[in-house]
């Protein structure tokens, strides 16, 4: 039973456990795109990355894949983990705006920019597809081909197998099928129309103090933290603009 | 011609082909060395090598002629060697055809031609026995060839790893074991315990040659105690970083260092199997090797019980089908099974979990190049040369823009400076340093003012760069960063497997990104989305290649900013290669009018009558170069 | 270079994208009957497809994927996945342009774009012909010859666009010869 310490919690888990399942356990909630319990894990979508080991010596790894071993030290709310989860969702929403999945997670993890060319494809390739077809409908009609920019989910030959049965899990399992809010031909890529989680207290922290959204310790103004950090300026509060009022945190004064 | 190798099971064995092998490296006759390794090959060496042989059976000479690897010295390629019994061995360069007949005809008359000759060696070390391979002795001189121990090439060279490299015949196992080989295995097998060659490995600080770096000894000894079986032992030859051939060379010019070298690994971490995955786009090396194992499995020091002993070894090549990402372990092994090149997240490693679930140890061909002579030393003499963190000897490949490209193998902790200036002989005249591109796609660009740095795994991974497997491209003021930038990602975005998002998409819209500033469309504020978003990929991607990707051009931002914003907020490229930037124009000064340029226009650009000024019409020019190349005058101008 | 006998009779020369023709499968069956065994002989099994055919045909992966009794799916991500396997015929003679580093840095790129030019070829590919196929190759590791093509066996360093028209046409020449 190796001994993992998750977010400063210490416990035991069962070998064989991921740290997504221990994650999940304490209730921890880590966003995913390519999991699902019913299939083998595929670390492909790098949502689920956690930081792991001590700093200076941690490093990123998708929590989905990664075995819990004793002594590993995961934290899965760093400042280093949330910076890099808004860039990937960055990438993501540039990738897919229509899907209304990556709009959501783009929304609860306050992205309010997209710099990036929205491409408007319609596969991010997290593989549910092919593993749905072959480890819960046992047909093994598509697969991926090719290889970087040109990799894609095909029938081999780019015809419709025999062995396909029309099952539709494959639609029925895709992250990205479902249309956002405003449409296909929506005028931004990003939506942000029901932002609501922008852990304020990473200006106060190391690392977000709670997952809730909206959290009662960031409507104050800032530290609960026995020693408070000492700062030269106040940090800036979010830029809530944007947003709408009635969700989201405040900065009180 | 040496006689076959009967079977090796004993010392008395390996002695009487030492025997056997010294007599043909230094036979009582004149011997003509031609090098046959790829680069030779490519500038007309078998030509080179026909001709010599048939000169030699014309006139029934007795001269021995045979075919030896490379001793790096690429720019002089073809190169032919001739030994004289007692004399100094002489190189000659750029050989033709004619050119070998005459040094051929030249060695009855007692002429050895010395104004094409550019080298001479009285000896070569053996750092596997400490003895010297004497042609001559060391006070020896040749009027008006210089000394190999003066070239400012090869003064600084310390060839542990390429000991035999050049000097060989790659196909003799015989003289492969007159220069030490296999006394190594000999003696691991009869004399020491597994753990006690680990401990050797650890003592030299032999870091994997490969490019990360990561402590041998370390490796082996995660692998020696799994438990695991069969383990397995492999060595990585599957060199996709462009500019990197060290290893390559190793393999056409040495083969039997990387079997012997396994042959040690796997009996000191319990493996009975090894493999070596060769690429594709390597055929004489696949050659050579095959012909090594297949001499090595006939004598008996590779297969069952060898020397006696209890050990089983064998080895297979598994042949890569082109992919630059199977350099990675995990992608490696993937394709050794059979599968697409898809790497896996690490942890587990390869040690615990690697082939077919095996443990398994990869080793870069370098690496195993070098064991025999951690063995044979000891790893407390290996680690006399190099830095602290850094110990014993690295190949490079110095090539681009620089005067005398070659391959070279000095001591770690050597500069940059000394490297690209005196072994290098610095960029060619009329040009500038710009920059040293180390690590391949996985490595970054330093800059004149970085020059002073030791060669070592952590100056050159401060610096925003990595050692890598050794290459080390030199470029001067005629390449333009933003260019090596776009070149890189380019690569890397079509060598990606695709399977994580992060490479994958970020890589593509850092191409883009880059590819617009090249083409004059770039906003300022895309050089911080470019270091965001390339932190992003470091941080989140699933393998090495992914995680380094980013580095050429986060160096390129880190040190040549100011040519990115000329593109972003000048519209202009300072090296003008970009070509939406660049325009081609005629001088009229010193246009003569004579048409050339006409001729080769892929795009009916120019117009001019005979013996009048020729003009480029801007809007058809597509910048191919065809008329830069052919105008005698060197009258066009790009601006 | 071109392999005499059987293996090429009737394959691909002037017979466009025809594939294998009927006669063929008994090279097939021979080929996959020569002791291959388990997942880890698809790679070299392909490798062995490939230099016999040039391609692969779809009809050979489908056998392979049946006697091997590896998913389709997996069989065509290998043969799409690596550089050296095509799907589509390739040409008598490859052309490979080396676009490595220090070949860049050369002008390997309009070395590339001459060959396309001269081969009336808008990107790589395969002539109509068959005669030739462009690739590029990242690396031939022969890089003080820079900037390097590699057509067939046989290795070209220090090019120059101007020389190209005179390799190409020694190449077409044979290829008129042995048809």
């Amino acid at each position: 039973m190796p001994k993992l310490t998750i977010n400063g919690i210490r416990t035991d888990v069962e070998r064989g456990t991921t740290v997504l399942e221990a994650a999940k356990f304490f209730g921890i909630p880590i966003p995913t795109l390519c999991h699902d319990d019913g299939l083998k894990p595929y670390g492909a979508c790098r949502l689920c990355v956690v930081e792991v080991g001590t700093p200076p010596k941690s490093k990123l790894l998708s929590a989905c894949t990664l075995l819990a071993e004793e002594g590993m030290v995961v934290q899965t709310h760093s400042k280093r983990v949330e910076r890099a989860r808004q860039l990937l969702l960055e990438l993501y929403v540039a990738t897919c705006p229509q899907s209304k999945t990556i709009q959501d997670l783009a929304s609860s993890h306050g992205l309010r920019r997209v710099r990036l060319e929205p491409k408007n494809e319609d596969c991010i390739q997290c593989g549910k597809c092919v593993r749905m077809c072959a480890e819960q409908m046992m047909a093994g009609a598509i697969g991926f081909a090719y290889r970087g920019a040109n990799r894609e989910v095909i029938f081999p030959f780019h015809r419709r197998s025999d062995v396909c049965r029309q099952c539709g899990a494959c639609m029925y399992i895709c992250p990205v099928v479902e249309l956002r809010c405003q449409g296909a031909s929506a005028e931004t890529t990003l939506c942000s129309g029901c932002i609501n989680f922008s852990p304020a207290c990473l200006n106060y922290h190391d690392h977000a103090m709670c997952f809730l959204d909206p959290c009662v310790a960031c409507e104050l103004a800032g530290p609960l933290h026995p020693a408070p950090v000492k700062r030269t300026e106040k940090p800036k509060p979010p830029d809530l603009s944007a947003a709408r009022l009635d969700a989201g945190p405040h900065v009180g004064k | 011609m040496s006689a076959a190798t009967g079977r090796i099971a004993k010392l008395t064995h390996l002695r009487q082909a030492a025997t056997r092998g010294r007599r043909a490296l230094l036979p009582p006759q004149p011997k003509i060395l031609v090098g046959l390794g790829s680069c030779g090959l490519a500038t007309g060496a078998d030509e080179v090598y026909r001709a010599i042989r048939e000169e030699v059976e014309r006139h029934r000479l007795p001269y021995l002629v045979s075919p030896t690897g490379c001793i790096g010295w690429c720019s002089q390629e073809p190169l032919v060697d001739v030994q004289l019994p007692g004399a100094p061995r002489v190189t000659y360069g750029r050989v033709d055809a004619q050119r070998a007949r005459e040094i051929v005809r030249g060695i009855a008359e007692s002429d050895f031609k010395p104004r094409w000759a550019i080298g001479m060696l009285t000896g070569y070390e053996n750092p596997l026995t400490g003895a010297r391979l004497r042609y001559a002795k060391q006070s020896a001189r040749l009027d008006g060839v210089p000394r190999y121990e003066d070239l400012p090439l090869f003064r600084h060279q310390v060839r542990w790893a390429a000991r035999n490299c050049g000097v060989i015949d790659p196909a003799s196992l015989d003289e492969y074991i007159a220069r030490g080989g296999y006394f190594a295995l000999q003696q691991a097998l009869a004399k020491m315990q597994p753990q006690e060659i680990i401990a050797e490995v650890t003592q030299a600080g032999l870091r994997g040659r490969g490019g990360a770096g990561f402590p041998t000894g370390r490796k082996w000894e995660a692998v020696a105690q799994q438990k695991a079986t069969p383990k397995c032992v492999i060595c990585n030859a599957d060199e996709g970083d462009p500019g990197a051939y060290m290893n390559r060379t190793l393999l056409e010019s040495d083969p039997h260092s990387v079997l012997e070298g396994m042959a040690i690994g796997a009996r000191a971490m319990g493996a009975a199997e090894g493999v070596i995955y060769v690429r594709d786009e390597y055929p004489l090396a696949v050659t050579r090797l095959r012909d090594a194992i297949r001499q090595a499995e006939t004598a008996g020091l590779l297969g069952e019980g060898i020397f006696g002993s209890s050990f089983s070894f064998r080895i297979r090549i598994v042949k890569g089908a082109g992919a630059f990402v199977c350099g990675e372990e995990t992608a490696l092994i993937a394709s050794i099974e059979g599968r697409a090149g898809e790497p896996r997240q690490r942890p587990p490693f390869p040690a615990q979990r690697g082939l077919n679930g095996k443990p398994t140890c990869i080793n870069n061909v370098e690496t195993w190049a070098d064991i025999p002579l951690i063995v044979m030393r000891g790893g407390d003499w290996y680690s006399r040369l190099g830095t602290k963190s850094s110990k014993g000897t690295k190949t490079f490949c110095l090539v681009g823009s620089v005067k005398n490209p070659a391959l070279i193998e000095v001591p770690l902790g050597i500069t940059l400076r000394q490297v690209v200036e005196e072994i290098g002989g610095g960029v060619p005249e009329g040009h500038e340093f710009k920059a040293i591109q180390t690590g391949g796609p996985s490595g970054g660009c330093i800059p004149a003012s970085q020059l002073d740095l030791e060669v070592d795994y952590e100056s050159l991974a401060q610096a925003g760069a990595i050692m890598g497997s050794g290459g080390m491209i030199v470029m001067d003021d005629t390449s333009c960063m933003v260019d090596i930038a776009k070149y890189f990602l380019g690569f890397l975005a079509d060598e990606s497997c695709g399977k994580c998002f992060s490479c994958r998409e970020g890589l593509r819209q850092m191409h883009e990104i880059v590819t617009r500033i090249t083409e004059g469309e770039g906003r300022e504020e895309d050089l911080p989305l470019l270091e965001e978003l390339g932190w992003m990929v470091r941080e989140t991607s699933l393998c090495g290649l992914g995680q380094t990707a980013p580095n050429p051009l986060l160096s390129t931002l880190r040190y040549f900013r100011d040519e990115y914003l000329a593109h972003v907020k000048e519209k202009r490229c300072p090296a003008k290669v970009c070509r939406k930037l660049i325009t081609y124009r005629i001088d009229p000064v010193l246009c003569n009018g004579c048409g050339a340029c006409v001729r080769v226009c892929s795009s009916t650009a120019i117009l001019g009558e005979k013996k009048k000024l020729h003009t480029i019409d801007d809007a058809r020019c597509t910048k191919c170069g065809s008329c830069l190349e052919v105008c005698q005058p060197k009258a066009v101008l790009v601006e | 270079m071109i392999p005499a006998g059987g293996a090429r009779g009737g394959g691909i020369r002037g017979l466009g994208k025809r594939g294998l023709v009927m006669g063929d499968t008994a090279a097939v069956d021979g080929l996959l009957a020569s002791g291959w065994q388990g997942r880890d002989s698809l790679i070299p099994l392909l490798q062995e497809v490939q230099d016999r055919f040039h391609y692969l045909p779809e009809e050979v992966l489908g056998a392979i994927s049946r006697r091997f009794k590896i998913p389709l799916t997996q069989v065509y991500h290998v043969a799409t996945f690596y550089n050296c396997f095509s799907l589509e015929p390739r040409g008598h003679h490859q052309v490979k342009v080396c676009l490595g580093t220090a070949c860049h840095v050369r002008g390997a790129q309009r070395i590339l774009d001459k060959i396309l030019r001269e081969l009336e070829l808008p990107t790589c590919g395969t002539t109509r012909d068959y005669a030739f196929t462009v690739e590029p190759v990242r690396c031939l590791g022969c890089c003080a010859l820079a900037p390097i093509v590699r057509v067939d066996q046989r290795t070209y360093g220090h090019l120059q666009q101007s020389r190209i028209p005179k390799i190409l046409q020694h190449y077409r020449s044979l290829a008129e010869v042995v048809a």
